[in-house]
């Protein structure tokens, strides 16, 4: 038994040197949570991963259950005839997760897991894995994805990666780790600012701003291969990169013509195409999902607005009109809303927009909230927010429910972007 | 006791792989600022243009001598402004007189915001302040090709807090000549 919490000791304080970046607080209010019990699974304790705990972490991460307590039921249930049911009602669970961790040979192992609804007294799923240690992380992530779907009916993003900038004195750092803040990889080191990181639409790829020329250029990194293309370096400033859903360009911001305005170029660079034409400043453009429109931030009426153009360019109409300072839109998955920072009394807040309707929801209550981002499943909207005069990630869900911070001892973390749904 | 003991074991371990975590700290903060005062200790950037030598003699170089309104480079503004204040005139013109002068010579604008409001607006609207500078000079004959315009956006301040001060300090377009 002590060994074994050692062991779990061991395992714990490897991750917590090795990977944990960021750590995570999150707060609900309001709403029904989904009581499921998640039980240890045999052999795991023996592994560099506790699979149930990080499957527990990702489900409560999300503020839409609640864990019920599985200490005393013994002996552990690892198959569906071990399972008393009426344990789990009278702990008002209404969904169980059972499973095992097994060598299988050549180094690898076997996890088995299963969820049961408590109250149907039915298996919703089974599911078994051989992988090696190294990637059983991945592995709970995958099963914390199986079981979100079918309790909730939407795509999990346990398996997800986000990227961010990590500022330190005089160091930026483009930083990528798993959705739940593990496994930070520096992708990108430099004296100079970082900004505005963007997933390809295949996660393949981020392309970002530079300033190691001296002035913003945008810049494509290829993530296997580690190579760097340089896709605009006009005169004046070059931001703001956001992938066509097909990868194949990026609409910009350029300043090469006087004031910024919004440009396209091919992933692979060559020459700038202008989209607009305006006489004020337009930037911050956003394809949407499903390619058609170009959102973007504009102060050609005054005051900085979101409006949206085809694609291709062409007339623009403005879709913001409350309050003075409206930017930086971001659409969500289903092309339906879009996210942007809105200024209320000198506070700057993430607020969402439902297209259809114009109905405008402040989500959060920052002083200096930036850069949102939808996850791929649309649920939750990752944001940069001030935290004792130090940037911090933090999300929240849709309907401003749950809240989740992300905090960071490393410094600065700054300009989130979430990643796609894993292709495999 | 045996838990406390556990604890002192996870804050040593935890202590261990933070320092082993932490970075050797980079001596250098390149502001990249040609217009920051000598005593400020400014350290040779990747760049091809680092600020040479300001052992120097200056004498002769009216754009480093104190004295010379030419070495005033920075010009300030409003918040959410991007209009040249009249105080500002008669450093814009004597640049633009210098450079009407010294036609091989070329600048860079680099326009700045305070650290409020969205990063990438604030960029575009750094890049408008230093549109505004070069805007007053063209009018005044140097040619449009012979001005640069850059923005750093809230990227790079020179002055680090977080209130009034320091915000008024950051709004500001400086103007560096080449190989500065």
């Amino acid at each position: 038994m002590l060994k074994r919490y050692f062991l779990f000791l061991g395992s714990l304080l490897l991750a917590l040197c090795a990977h944990a970046q960021l750590s995570i607080d999150i707060t609900t209010s309001g709403g029904r949570q989904i009581p499921i019990a998640i039980m240890p699974m045999p052999g795991e304790v023996a592994q560099p991963q506790v699979v149930s705990e990080v499957v527990a972490a990702d489900l409560a991460r999300t503020g839409l259950f609640r864990l019920v307590n599985t200490i005393g039921i013994t002996p552990v249930p690892t198959e569906p005839s071990d399972v008393n049911f009426q344990d789990w009602t009278g702990r008002s669970a209404d969904a169980l997760v059972i499973g095992k961790v097994e060598p299988s040979g050549s180094g690898r192992v076997e996890v088995r897991f299963r969820l049961f609804d408590v109250q149907k007294q039915s298996q919703l799923a089974s599911f078994s894995y051989v992988v090696p240690p190294a990637q059983l992380r991945a592995t709970a992530h995958r099963i914390a994805d199986v079981i979100y779907e079918k309790l909730t009916g939407d795509k999990g993003v346990f398996s997800t990666k986000i990227t961010y900038v990590v500022k330190r004195t005089g160091r930026y750092e483009l930083q990528v780790a798993d959705a739940d803040g593990f496994n930070a990889q520096s992708v990108l080191a430099s004296r100079e600012p970082i900004m505005s990181p963007a997933w390809s639409p295949d996660g393949s790829r981020i392309a970002y701003v530079s300033f190691d020329q001296k002035k913003p250029v945008v810049v494509v990194q290829n993530l296997a291969a580690g190579t760097t293309s340089v896709v605009a370096n006009h005169r004046g400033n070059n931001s703001a990169p956001s992938w066509s859903p097909d990868g194949r360009s990026l609409a910009v911001a350029l300043s090469k013509d006087g004031l910024t305005q919004i440009y396209r170029v091919a992933a692979t660079g060559g020459p700038a195409q202008r989209l607009t034409d305006s006489t004020g400043v337009d930037t911050q453009p956003a394809y949407s999902p499903d390619g058609q429109w170009i959102a973007f931030t504009s102060d050609r009426g005054g005051s900085p607005q979101i409006y949206r153009m085809p694609a291709s360019g062409g007339a623009a109409q403005r879709l913001t009109f409350e309050g003075s300072y409206n930017v930086g839109p971001r659409y969500s998955p289903d092309g339906r809303s879009i996210a942007f920072v809105q200024r209320e009394g000198g506070r700057y807040r993430i607020a969402s927009m439902e297209l259809a309707t114009g109905q405008v929801t402040s989500l959060t209550d920052g002083a200096l909230d930036d850069s949102p981002t939808y996850a791929p499943n649309g649920k939750m909207i990752l944001y940069e927010t001030q935290v004792g005069g130090h940037g911090q990630l933090a999300a929240v869900s849709g309907d401003g429910r749950v809240r989740q911070r992300l905090t960071s001892s490393a410094g600065d973390v700054q300009d989130p972007a979430w990643g796609p749904m894993p292709t495999n | 006791m045996k838990q406390l003991a556990i604890c002192l074991v996870i804050a040593a371990l935890a202590a261990g792989c933070a320092s082993k975590e932490k970075q050797p700290d980079a001596s250098v903060t390149d502001r990249s600022a040609g217009t920051t005062p000598p005593s400020t200790s400014t350290t040779p950037s990747t760049s091809s243009t680092t600020t040479p030598n300001r052992d120097t003699n200056v004498s002769g170089d009216p754009l480093r001598d104190p004295n010379n309104i030419l070495s005033k480079r920075s010009v300030y503004f409003d918040f959410d402004s991007n209009a040249v204040k009249d105080e500002y005139r008669n450093l814009i013109q004597a640049h633009a007189r210098y450079m009407n002068d010294k036609r091989d010579s070329h600048i860079r604008i680099e326009g700045n915001t305070d650290e409020r409001g969205s990063r990438e607006y604030n960029l575009a609207l750094g890049q408008r302040r230093a549109e505004a500078v070069k805007k007053v000079m063209t009018v005044l004959g140097v040619n449009d090709n012979r001005i640069e315009t850059v923005s750093y956006g809230e990227e790079k301040p020179k002055s680090q807090g977080h209130d009034e001060q320091a915000w008024a300090e950051n709004r500001r377009a400086d103007i560096r000549y080449q190989g500065e």
